[in-house]
Formats: C-alpha cells, sequence, structure tokens
C-alpha cells in the first residue's frame, strides 16, 4: 500500500447557523456539527468514522463532498483543493468523489427506473451515446450482481439491499477512486449487511477504490477498515490503525465504545466490564469548554474543563486529543 | 387445474425486464374504484358531448322562434301529421312552425333548450381545461422556484402570495369586466385593448373568465408546489444527483417536476368542480360569456325568474351542472386515492 493521500482534511469546520425571527431573521448561533477536525486517507486504504448518532460522521462526509459548502478550514483531494475550487473544477472533481447513502429507500428516486438512476451521472457527464450508456449501464448491474434485465424496473419493486446496490452502481459509473460510504448498511437487515460490505470489499479490490466508511456498528467497522477515527460531539478524539485502535485504545471515549461491543462467548462475555457513561451528549449548539468529553468521562480533571486537548501523536501512527492519555 | 393450463399459465406469467411503473399502479388502482370510473366515465361522455355538439343537437344554440317560446319539455308544436310528414326535415329546417320536438323544451326565445346544454358543455369543459392549466402551469413554476431557491427568495415570492390571497379578487374583475365590455362595445384605439378584444373574441367572451379563474386559483397550487418541492429537495436522491454534479436545471426537470406534478395533479381535478362552479357563478351575475354562447349558469339565471311556471328551464341546465361537477369530484377523488400511496400501505 503506497502512503501518499489520497484526501488531506485540514481544520474542517461546519457550523449550522441558528436563526431567529420572521423577516429580519438573526443568527443567535450555532450547531457546531463538525469542529476543526483534520485527517488524512491514504491511497486504497478504508477510513472507518465511528460514533454515536449526531456526532458529526455524516456532516464530515458531506462536507468533504462539498455538499455542505464548509465554515472554514480545507479538503484536497490530491493536490487540489475543493473547498475553494470553482463550479467547473468540482463538477469535474465529482467524476473521482462519490457518496453511498445510508436509506436506500430515499436515495433512488421513485419515478425513474433503474437503468436511468444509474444512467444518470454518466447523462450528467455527457459521457457516450444512448445505446453506450445503455450497455455501461448493463456492465455496472452485473457488477453489483443484479440482473441486468432488472434495467425498467422501478425501485419499489426491489428489496433493501438491492437497492443499496442499485445505489453502488450509480456511485461507480463515473470510474471514481474515493467513495464516501454514509452508513450504507445501518438500514439493511443483518444477513443483507455482510453481502453489501463483501461487495464494497471486492469492488476495492477490483478497482482500487479508497473509502470513507462511515458507521456506528464497531464490528463492521472493524470488519472492512484499515484505520479507524472516532468522533465525539464533532471532534475526532482518536485515529489509529484498526488492530491498535482496537486493542489498545488511549482516549476514555473510545474505551467506553469499545465495552460496549458484546463478545460472541459467553464466557468471557460474562466477565466483561463495561464502562457505562453518564449523562447524555450535550447540545452540539453549546458545547462544553475545555476537552468536549469532560462532562460524562470517568477520569477528568481540573485541566480538561479549561483547556482544549492537543491533537498529538502519542504512540507512532496513533493519534489522540485527550489530556490525560498516555 | 390440468397440466397444460398449467404450462399455459407460467408461458403468460410476468416474464424478468417486464415491470409496472408507478402510473400503472396507480391507474391499477384507480379502475378498482367504481365510483371514481363512474365519474370519468361521464367526464368522457360530457367531453365527446363537446367535441361533436353539433352532431348530438338537434338545432342550432342560437336558432330561435319567438313562437316556440317556453316549450314545456317533449312538446311538439302544432305537429299535425300530413304537415309533418311532407314539409319537415327537423335536421334541415330547424325550428319551423309546427316541425319541432322540443326534447327539453324551449326558453323564452324560442331556443332548443337541449341543444344549448350540449353546446353548452363546451364553455365549462374549455373553462375546466383552460384554467386548469393555466393555475397548474403558474403554480407549479411559481411554487417549484420558490421551494428550491428558499431562504429570502422563498421568503418573497411567498409574501406576495399571501398578499394577493388578502385581496378579494372577485370585485377586480368585475369591475375590470364592466370596463371592458364598455369598452368592446365603443370600439377601442389604444392597440393592447384592441389586442385584447380580439383575444376575448377567440376565446368566445370567456376571456375574463379565464383570468378570474386563474388568478384566483393559482396561488394554491404555488403553495401546494412549494410544500411538496421544500420536503423533496431535501431527499437523498436529490442529494446524490447534486453529488454527481447535477445542475440546478437537472435536478428541478428530472427529479423535483415529475416527483411533485402528481400530487398537483390530484389537487387540479379536485379544484375542477370549482372552476366550473365559477363560471356557472360569474354568468349567472352576467359576467361570464356574452350572448348567446350558452352557458350553463347563464341559462339558469335566465330560467329561474320563472321558476314555477317553467320549471324546466332551471331544472335541466342545473342537473347538468350538478351531473358534472359530481362526476370530476368522484373522479378526483379515486385519483388522490389512487395516487396517494401512503393510504395503500406501501413505499
Amino acid at each position: 500500500m503506497t502512503t501518499t493521500p489520497l484526501i488531506r482534511v485540514e481544520n474542517l469546520t461546519k457550523h449550522f447557523p441558528i436563526t431567529r425571527g420572521i423577516i429580519v431573521q438573526k443568527e443567535v448561533g450555532a450547531v457546531q456539527a463538525v469542529d476543526d477536525i483534520s485527517f488524512e486517507i491514504i491511497q486504497g486504504e478504508t477510513l472507518g468514522l465511528v460514533g454515536e448518532s449526531g456526532c458529526g460522521k455524516s456532516t464530515t462526509g458531506r462536507t468533504l463532498l462539498q455538499l455542505h459548502k464548509p465554515t472554514s478550514g480545507k479538503v484536497f483531494y490530491k493536490d487540489i483543493e475543493l473547498s475553494t475550487a470553482s463550479n467547473a473544477v468540482m463538477r469535474e472533481m465529482r467524476r473521482n468523489i462519490q457518496i453511498i447513502f445510508q436509506d436506500p429507500y430515499a436515495s433512488l428516486n421513485p419515478r425513474m427506473t433503474v437503468g436511468s438512476i444509474v444512467a444518470e451521472p454518466l447523462e450528467i457527464h455527457n459521457i457516450g451515446t444512448a445505446a453506450e450508456r445503455q450497455e455501461r449501464v448493463k456492465e455496472l448491474l452485473e457488477l453489483v450482481s443484479l440482473n441486468p434485465h432488472f434495467i425498467n424496473r422501478y425501485p419499489h419493486e426491489f428489496s433493501g439491499g438491492q437497492r443499496q446496490r442499485i445505489g453502488v452502481a450509480r456511485a461507480l459509473a463515473l470510474q471514481p477512486d474515493f467513495i464516501v460510504c454514509d452508513e450504507p448498511i445501518s438500514a439493511l437487515d443483518v444477513s443483507i449487511q455482510a453481502q453489501v460490505v463483501n461487495l464494497l470489499e471486492e469492488l476495492q479490490e477490483e478497482f482500487g477504490l479508497t473509502y470513507l466508511f462511515i458507521a456506528h456498528d464497531l464490528s463492521m467497522v472493524r470488519h472492512i477498515s484499515d484505520r479507524v477515527a472516532v468522533m465525539y460531539l464533532g471532534k475526532i478524539v482518536e485515529l489509529a490503525a484498526r488492530d491498535e485502535l482496537y486493542e489498545n485504545p488511549l482516549h476514555p471515549y473510545t474505551q467506553a465504545l469499545l465495552s460496549a461491543v458484546p463478545i460472541p462467548d459467553p464466557v468471557l462475555e460474562r466477565k466483561r466490564k463495561r464502562v457505562i457513561l453518564e449523562g447524555d451528549v450535550p447540545s452540539p449548539a453549546n458545547p462544553p469548554s475545555g476537552c468536549r468529553f469532560h462532562t460524562r468521562c470517568p477520569i477528568a480533571e481540573a485541566v480538561c474543563k479549561e483547556e482544549h486537548p492537543e491533537w498529538r501523536e502519542a504512540v507512532e501512527g496513533h493519534w489522540v486529543a485527550c489530556h490525560l492519555a498516555k | 387445474m390440468t397440466a397444460d393450463k398449467k404450462l399455459e399459465k407460467l408461458k403468460n406469467a410476468k416474464k424478468i425486464g417486464e415491470s409496472r411503473s408507478p402510473m400503472q399502479d396507480a391507474m391499477r388502482e384507480f379502475r378498482r374504484s367504481k365510483i371514481a370510473v363512474g365519474g370519468m366515465i361521464v367526464v368522457v361522455f360530457v367531453a365527446i358531448l363537446a367535441i361533436f355538439a353539433p352532431v348530438f343537437s338537434p338545432y342550432g344554440f342560437e336558432v330561435q322562434n319567438l313562437r316556440n317560446n317556453r316549450a314545456k319539455p317533449m312538446e311538439g308544436y302544432d305537429i299535425t301529421e300530413t304537415y309533418a310528414e311532407e314539409k319537415c326535415h327537423w335536421y334541415e329546417t330547424p325550428l319551423e312552425w309546427g316541425c319541432t320536438v322540443f326534447i327539453a323544451g324551449s326558453d323564452a326565445l324560442g331556443r332548443d333548450l337541449f341543444s344549448r346544454i350540449v353546446y353548452g358543455t363546451r364553455v365549462s369543459l374549455a373553462v375546466a381545461l383552460a384554467a386548469a392549466s393555466v393555475s397548474l402551469m403558474i403554480g407549479l413554476i411559481y411554487g417549484t422556484v420558490s421551494g428550491y431557491a428558499g431562504g429570502n427568495v422563498d421568503n418573497l415570492m411567498m409574501r406576495l402570495v399571501d398578499f394577493l390571497y388578502a385581496i378579494p379578487l372577485l370585485p377586480i374583475i368585475i369591475l375590470m369586466t364592466v370596463y371592458f365590455n364598455a369598452v368592446s362595445r365603443q370600439g377601442s384605439e389604444s392597440p393592447l385593448m384592441i389586442w385584447l378584444i380580439g383575444l376575448d373574441k377567440a376565446a368566445g367572451g370567456l376571456l375574463f373568465v379565464f383570468i378570474a379563474i386563474g388568478a384566483l386559483n393559482w396561488l394554491g397550487m404555488a403553495r401546494l408546489a412549494r410544500g411538496q418541492v421544500l420536503s423533496y429537495k431535501e431527499k437523498e436522491f436529490v442529494e446524490a444527483a447534486r453529488a454527481l454534479g447535477a445542475e440546478n436545471g437537472h435536478i428541478i426537470f428530472k427529479h423535483l417536476i415529475p416527483n411533485v406534478l402528481g400530487p398537483l395533479l390530484i389537487a387540479e381535478s379536485m379544484a375542477i368542480p370549482g372552476y366550473i362552479f365559477l363560471e356557472a357563478v360569474l354568468s349567472f351575475i352576467g359576467l361570464g360569456v356574452t350572448p348567446p354562447t350558452p352557458s350553463w349558469g347563464a341559462m339558469i339565471n335566465e330560467g329561474y325568474s320563472g321558476l314555477r311556471s317553467n320549471p324546466h328551464l332551471v331544472l335541466f341546465p342545473g342537473f347538468a351542472l350538478s351531473t358534472l361537477t359530481l362526476a370530476f369530484n368522484f373522479m378526483g377523488d379515486g385519483l388522490r386515492d389512487a395516487f396517494d400511496t401512503r393510504l395503500r400501505g406501501r413505499n
């Protein structure tokens, strides 16, 4: 595996303004969905992004694709800065970076046939004639193990897993090299989840794809990722190679998360000690001072309340944002 | 079932690749509702009447014979058999003395009521079609733009709609019509008025009815379209299109309008009875069609002063009016049920 970063994110911040007023809208605050995060994704790897609901995982993915304009910070694809790219450049860039959505029911237009859904990217970028597109669509459907005869069917005739495959085929149509998988399996049955994950892995091998894999299922992330980043309340708190992170978590939040994963062995499972966090996630519109986790942290000290923890490399390749972690 | 039959059935079964679109699904659902299909049959029948009005009506709508005025239904004046056989060809010599049988009677000017009702379908359907398409077009474009643009543009556009909603348009339409009719009688020099008068003639004196109904009804359609667009533009398939690099035009025409159009069409089909009724109201108070063009509303107006002695002058056009509006209502209900997939418990 090469180590050149394909995607570089620097101090990315996304705040959604909260406005008040009927005619003249006044900004009274902001939801700090993503706050000052930096990471790199290396060519060919899968970076897992985990965290509980509402911690800004999806916003990170979408801001990275410029579906939301970032409040500040930079996103680079190779050496091209996406956050300031013109519309024309961005349009070209979209051929390289794609997204697969969480909800396979909402992500396909119910009034379009499967053929026209998968052909849509080709149409938007004026690739090929109608006949060539049709051929390409059939290829793509076969690639994701769907019957190419389904081309004239409508999304409502498919199961969730099949729909998700259609979404994958659409994302692959432009031959991208980076795909944001925004919880692609969360809405699926467990039996179907494995199919889709295996499909994603096969495609990665075949086309050398790079993934940002967003999920909240820790075992699934462990299965598919090369490196894993943990988010809490708009911040990345820990980032390390998969095994390093799962075996040697440094941040107390990561430790709490991992302690919640059940072990498929009754003897071990009985001995498993859970770190139970108290309280709820604070509102991202009004995050705690200092370390954002200090309100729920079992080992918090005075310093945590006052100072932002530094984003530092504790062990080689193992980054953490905690005052107390060694 | 024999083996042969089973085999036959298997052969005829749905092949892979054959499929039903959401539209086909809806039509299947629609056909299940008897009352909706009944309504549609009536509407189609009335449409045929309107298109082939000269074939179905025994006489012209404007032909009058004052000696035959206020004939009762099925009453023939002075038909002596010999006279009728020798000289009467009713289809050639309309309203000739002694040759006529009035199926639905005749009005105060001796015009055949049945013929006038048949021709009246033209006005009602023209109003229904024109008003529906005008309000649909304006409402769809205005609402889609407003909803898609969002923010301050949306705010401004919707406040304009609120403003127009608050103005009682009917009195303004009445004033405009009175003024316009006065000018068109006098003749005018201004090119705009000449153009308007020409347009009014082409529309059979219905121009202001169209304007009135269009102006009153696109507002509701715009609100509906905006609401639909607001919900659809947040859907993931729109976001997927944006992630693919689609431009606004593509998103609006490929993704939003096809999804918004369904509910709007249903709303239109439910609003059509109102349009027909509004035309009848305007004609009833003398602001609709110019005589002698027959309109059901105008016919009811003419007849109701003699309601006791000649009830048929009100009953027949009234029956026609209520039948058509009911038919449209039933059809609209059926369409709503067919397209509102939530009622079917399906995604």
